[in-house]
């Protein structure tokens, strides 16, 4: 691919990759969204200046001495210059403070293995401790298989953080990009209070192909995308790129007071 | 167990019978040379005799799913007095992948749920090969919000491939009724034990095994991924899948090593599916004795418990910044 230029994918129109960007990443002539890494994404969606990261220096080590996890995590570093395919942090959106976490697809596929299990934790901890919201821009391949049985055990330990910071009254909002799948859709994602998504995102449980071999009959169209879920009951909206700070304001605002007090004990 | 293995103990004994014919034979000066390479030989044969002899992971892996299993509707028969299935999600079907009901364990009611695999294909296309859809995940939640609102310990039996890949599935949101069950159970107010009894197959596992204590039987599995999807995946080749088992570090002692599991129950004989009632009598001990030891515990402490027990689990590090003033 060269650096001037980029394909759709879905068009085939080529774009000047430095006009793209004032089209928030989005195709003018089909709609498709491009997937995003995470320095964009905090670009376009936090107030400027105002993202301060957490824990930048967590590493993810291989303790199954996976075949070959050690080179693929050393290339995503080299590619991304990101340490894992979360970034953390604090920022306001539209003037509000929140948490605000997202997830960089180009990091093996932003699959979930310890670090970012621990990162998306730790965050949703802080919002906790802090009486803070907290939103999270997910894409991911699922769980990461090449920390085994670790990896598994990210969901429940995400889900039960998130269990938490609800107690307190506090919110989650979970912004599904293309694709959302496997592990992460079973934690987090789906554990939004609202639950937004990039529209025709890949958004599910099992893989297309899994399902595809264990039924043996083609997938209806449209089948996992952003606009199927709608129709079926599992996000609350599907929000063009460009509008996606305007309803994250929104929905921070919104959330910004308690008109009645039902939480004495837990606030 | 291993046919390299043996092809190559098979060889290596040929040429030490050949050498030691030689020896028989051949005269003294030539018995010298010969007899140190004879002693090489068999001890690398015994080493890989022992090699041969050790239970490999994917041994593990078919015991894990041997159809002579006891299943959870064996094991509530052979450890629940009074016991009576209840049925249903109330939303929108009753799932017999997994099933659930009440009953005592000796004299503690307590509420008892677990996937089930069928016993022979027609009663495995009924329960989808302990394969759950929402619904399953949805009763087995509110079985587990009924037992919470009784002040009943909870049991969960663990053996599954995983989640039901399906259209339907998808469409009544597999992913949200999993993640909710992760959400809810972290909170339940009552003491929850989790046993993974054959295979505990990823999401579909992990959603009846956030719980204060999780054990396995010995010749079980828990695992992110099957080995042949693992398989598939890294070596686009299904059938590699003992490397695969190997690889994914899925028994027993490699997540009680791991400290992802609490304790581990032995199988008697060859195997828990040589003995039902012996099997069923190992776990109840344990599970009485479990649920005693929890039902001490305060509130506060159980659901403290039982958040720092999965928060923990994650292997990472943590350089520090370069410079001790910048701020992280």
């Amino acid at each position: 691919m060269s650096k001037l230029f980029i394909k759709c994918p879905r068009c085939k129109t080529t774009h000047f990759i430095s006009f793209l960007k004032h089209s928030a990443y989005v195709c003018s002539k089909c709609g498709y969204h491009f997937r995003l890494d995470a320095p964009k994404r905090i670009k376009m969606l936090c107030d400027k200046g105002s993202f301060r990261e957490f824990d930048k220096n967590i590493k993810s080590l291989d303790p199954l001495a996976f075949p070959k996890y050690k080179e693929k995590l050393e290339a995503s570093m080299n590619k991304t210059g990101l340490k894992e395919a979360v970034v953390t942090g604090e920022c306001k959106i539209g003037g509000f403070p929140t948490t605000f976490g997202v997830m960089d697809p180009r990091f093996i596929m932003a699959s979930m293995g310890s670090v970012v299990g621990e990162k998306i934790t730790r965050m949703l901890e802080f919002s906790y401790e802090n009486y803070l919201p907290a939103v999270l821009v997910i894409s991911s391949g699922g769980a990461r298989m090449q920390e085994g049985i670790y990896s598994l055990m990210q969901m429940a330990k995400t889900s039960a953080a998130v269990k938490r910071l609800n107690d307190r009254g506090l919110p989650l909002f979970t912004v599904l990009a293309d694709p959302t799948t496997g592990g992460v859709t079973a934690s987090f994602a789906m554990l939004g209070d609202v639950i937004i998504a990039e529209p025709d995102a890949l958004i599910g449980f099992a893989g297309p192909r899994v399902i595809q071999q264990t039924i043996g009959q083609k997938l209806p169209k449209g089948f996992q995308k952003s606009e199927f879920l709608l129709e079926h009951g599992m996000l609350d909206m599907v929000v063009p790129r460009k509008n996606l700070k305007a309803v994250l304001t929104s929905l921070l605002e919104i959330h910004s007071t308690r008109p009645y007090e039902n939480l004495r004990g837990e606030r | 167990m291993n046919k390299e293995i043996e092809r190559e103990i098979k060889h290596l004994k040929d040429k030490v019978k050949k050498l030691k014919d030689r020896v028989l034979k051949g005269n003294k000066k030539e018995a010298k040379k010969i007899e140190p390479l004879i002693e090489e030989m068999s001890s690398k044969i015994q080493e890989l005799e022992r090699l041969n002899a050790q239970v490999k992971p994917i041994d593990i892996v078919r015991l894990a799913r041997h159809p002579k299993r006891p299943t959870t509707l064996d094991y509530i028969r052979l450890m629940i007095r009074s016991f009576m299935e209840l049925h249903g999600d109330r939303r929108f079907a009753d799932d017999q992948a997994i099933i659930g009901g009440i009953g005592f364990l000796n004299d503690i009611p307590v509420t008892i749920i677990g996937h089930q695999k069928g016993r022979n294909t027609k009663d495995n296309l009924k329960r989808h090969f302990g394969m759950a859809h929402p619904e399953g995940y949805r009763k087995a939640l509110r079985l587990m919000e009924q037992a919470e609102r009784f002040g009943r310990p909870i049991i969960n039996l663990i053996d599954t491939p995983g989640a039901y890949p399906g259209i339907g599935a998808e469409e009544r949101g597999q992913a949200e009724a999993i993640a909710y069950n992760l959400y809810k159970m972290s909170g339940l107010k009552v003491p929850i034990v989790s046993v993974i009894t054959g295979e505990g197959g990823s999401g579909g596992a992990l959603a009846l095994g956030v719980a204060d204590r999780v054990y396995m039987l010995s010749n079980t599995i828990y695992s992110v991924i099957s080995p042949e999807g693992c398989a598939a995946i890294l070596w686009k080749d299904a059938t590699k899948s003992e490397e695969a088992a190997e690889s994914l570090k899925l028994t027993a002692n490699d997540l009680l090593k791991f400290r992802v599991i609490d304790d581990i129950i032995e199988e008697p004989g060859e195997g828990a599916h040589t003995d039902h009632e012996e099997t069923a009598k190992r776990l109840k001990s344990k599970l009485l004795e479990t649920i005693k030891e929890l039902l001490t515990k305060d509130l506060s402490t159980l659901l403290r418990e039982r958040y720092e027990k999965f928060r923990k689990i994650g292997v990472f590090v943590e350089d520090m910044p370069e410079d001790p003033l910048v701020k992280m």
